[in-house]
C-alpha cells in the first residue's frame, strides 16, 4: 500500500494543565476528505492547527506524504519543532483555509493567490498570475481580482481564500470551520466550491459543524469528545447506526 | 528689513542644514524605533528589558539634558575608550619587546562633530518615542493575518517585511508625523552644541544687528512652513495606506 497523505499518531496537545488533545490517531490517504465533527471544547480545531503546527503538539508523530515532522525537546518550553525550515517547507504544502477568512487586507484579491506561490514557493509571477487568474475563474471571482478583502462579502471572501489555497496546489487542504462565520445565505455558495473540490479528488481535512457536508461530500467522518477520537467511519454508516451513545447525543442535537 | 536680507544666503544654508539634521535623525529614529518595537515585542525577555530601559530612560530625561549629555559624555566615553584601547596594544607589544615605543594606534582624541552629535542625539531621543508608536501599530495587526501567512510556510522575516509591516504603517503614521513634527522643532537644540542651524545664525545674526525679533520670527516662518509641507505630505501618505482599509 502506498504511503498515507497525512498519518498523526498518538497527538497530545496541552495548554497549560488542560489537556486538549487525549491521543488522537489519524490517517488520510490521497483524496480523502475528513470531517471532523465535535462539539466546541472537543479539540478538533486544535488538532487542525497541530497539523501545520499552527499549534505545537505536547507529544506524537506528524508525517506528511511518509515525512515525519522532526520534534525537539526544549527545557522551557517543552516540544519544539526541530527545524523552522522542514515546518516551514511542510506548511507551504498544507494550506489552510481559516473561520475568519484571515485575506491580507492590504493585497488585493489577485495579490492574496499569488502571494504564496511567488514568495514562499518562488514560482515566476507571470506564471503564477496565469494561474492565480484560473482559479479565480474557478471560485467565481476573476471579475473581482483587483478588489481589496473588505470590498467583498465574507462568502466572496472565503471563496477567494480557497483560491489563495489552491494556488500552492497542496498536498492536503485544511479547513477550519469555513462556514461558521458567515450569514446562512452565503454559506452555500462556499460549500459548493469545497464539494467541487471534493469531487476532483482532493484530499481535504474539514472541521465543521455542516452535517449535511459530513455525510454527502466526506468519505471519512471522525467524531471527536474531550480531545478523544470517539467514533469515525464512513458517514453513511455511523450516521445510520452510530455506536457511541455521545455520537447519537451530538447528531441528534444538531438536526 | 536690510539685515535680514543680508543674511538671507547664510539663514537659508543654516535652513538647509535643519533639514539635513532632521531628515537624518528620522532615519534613525526610524530604524531605532523598528527594533526597539520589535525588541519589545519580542519573546526574548533579554531584548524586551534593554528595549524597555531605553525608551524609559530617554523618554523621562529633558532632551535639552540629552543632548548635552550625548555630546560631552560622548566625546569622553569615545576618548577614554580609544585610549584605553591604544594603551592595552602598547602594553602588548612591550610585554614581547622592552625596548617598543608607545604608540597611538587609535588617534588619542577624537573630535565628535556638532553635526554627527545633533544627528545622533536627536535620533536616538526619537528612536524611543518611534519605538512606542511602531510597538502599538504591530500589536494592533490583526493575529490572524500573521497566522495566515505563518501558514502558508513564511519566515519569520518574510511575515515582517511581507504583511506585518505593510499593515503596521497604516496605524503607525499618524504617530510617525507627530514625532516628525516635534522632531524637526527639536533640531533647534542643536545650536547650543555649535551646529550652525538656522537658529544659531539667527542668534548671531541678532547678536550682531540688535534686532533679535526680526530674525527669530523669519525662523519661525520657515520652521513653520516645514511643518506645513510636512503635514501635507503625511495626509496624502496615510491617504495611500489607508485606501486598502476599505
Amino acid at each position: 500500500m502506498s504511503e498515507a497523505t497525512l498519518s498523526i499518531k498518538n497527538l497530545h496537545k496541552s495548554f497549560a494543565d488542560n489537556e486538549v488533545l487525549k491521543g488522537i490517531d489519524l490517517e488520510a490517504q490521497k483524496g480523502d476528505v475528513i470531517s471532523i465533527l465535535g462539539s466546541s471544547g472537543s479539540g478538533k480545531s486544535t488538532l487542525l492547527r497541530c497539523v501545520n503546527l499552527l499549534e505545537t503538539p505536547t507529544s506524537g508523530e506528524i508525517r506528511v506524504n511518509g515525512e515525519l515532522i522532526e520534534m525537539k525537546q526544549d527545557k522551557k518550553l517543552g516540544a519544539v519543532p526541530a527545524s523552522f525550515k522542514q515546518v516551514e517547507r511542510i506548511r507551504s504544502r498544507l494550506a489552510m483555509v481559516f473561520q475568519g477568512f484571515n485575506l491580507w487586507s492590504h493585497m488585493t484579491v489577485l495579490e492574496n493567490v499569488i502571494e504564496a506561490p511567488v514568495h514562499v514557493l518562488g514560482v515566476p509571477k507571470k506564471e503564477a498570475i496565469v494561474k492565480a487568474e484560473a482559479i479565480l475563474q474557478r471560485v467565481g471571482l476573476y471579475e473581482r481580482k483587483n478588489y481589496y478583502p473588505g470590498q467583498l462579502s465574507g462568502g466572496q471572501q472565503q471563496r477567494v481564500a480557497i483560491a489563495r489555497a489552491l494556488a500552492v496546489e497542496p498536498e492536503v487542504m485544511l479547513f477550519d470551520e469555513p462556514t461558521s462565520a458567515l450569514d446562512p445565505e452565503l454559506v452555500g455558495e462556499v460549500l459548493n466550491v469545497m464539494r467541487g473540490l471534493a469531487e476532483e479528488g482532493r484530499t481535504m481535512l474539514v472541521v465543521t459543524h455542516e452535517m449535511a457536508f459530513a455525510r454527502d461530500v466526506s468519505n471519512k467522518v471522525v467524531f471527536l469528545h474531550q480531545g478523544l477520537v470517539e467514533e469515525q467511519g464512513k458517514p453513511d454508516v455511523i450516521f445510520e447506526n452510530p455506536s457511541s451513545e455521545r455520537f447519537k447525543q451530538f447528531i441528534s442535537s444538531v438536526y | 528689513m536690510q539685515e535680514l536680507l543680508n543674511y538671507q544666503p547664510v539663514l537659508l544654508q543654516g535652513a538647509w542644514l535643519t533639514v539635513q539634521v532632521a531628515l537624518l535623525s528620522l532615519l534613525l529614529a526610524i530604524t531605532l524605533g523598528l527594533l526597539g518595537a520589535l525588541a519589545k515585542t519580542s519573546q526574548s525577555r533579554i531584548l524586551q528589558i534593554i528595549a524597555t530601559l531605553y525608551t524609559t530612560i530617554i523618554r523621562g530625561i529633558p532632551d535639552l539634558i540629552l543632548m548635552l549629555l550625548i555630546f560631552f559624555g560622548g566625546q569622553m566615553l569615545i576618548n577614554s575608550l580609544s585610549y584605553s584601547i591604544n594603551e592595552s596594544i602598547n602594553e602588548y607589544f612591550t610585554s614581547y619587546d622592552i625596548n617598543h615605543e608607545w604608540y597611538s594606534y587609535l588617534p588619542d582624541y577624537i573630535d565628535i562633530s556638532p553635526y554627527f552629535a545633533g544627528i545622533v542625539t536627536i535620533g536616538f531621543i526619537f528612536g524611543a518615542y518611534m519605538a512606542e508608536t511602531f510597538r502599538g501599530a504591530i500589536l494592533s495587526v490583526d493575529k490572524g493575518q500573521i497566522e495566515a501567512a505563518t501558514a502558508y510556510g513564511m519566515s519569520r522575516s518574510k511575515i515582517f517585511i511581507r504583511v506585518t509591516f505593510p499593515q503596521m504603517m497604516r496605524h503607525a503614521l499618524p504617530g510617525i508625523g507627530n514625532n516628525w513634527l516635534v522632531l524637526l522643532k527639536t533640531t533647534a537644540l542643536v545650536s547650543i552644541i555649535g551646529l550652525q542651524d538656522m537658529v544659531k545664525i539667527a542668534g548671531d545674526a541678532s547678536g550682531s544687528t540688535q534686532q533679535p525679533f526680526t530674525f527669530y520670527l523669519a525662523v519661525a516662518f520657515i520652521f513653520l512652513f516645514f511643518t506645513a509641507i510636512s503635514s501635507a505630505l503625511l495626509k496624502r501618505l496615510e491617504a495611500k495606506y489607508s485606501i486598502q482599509a476599505r
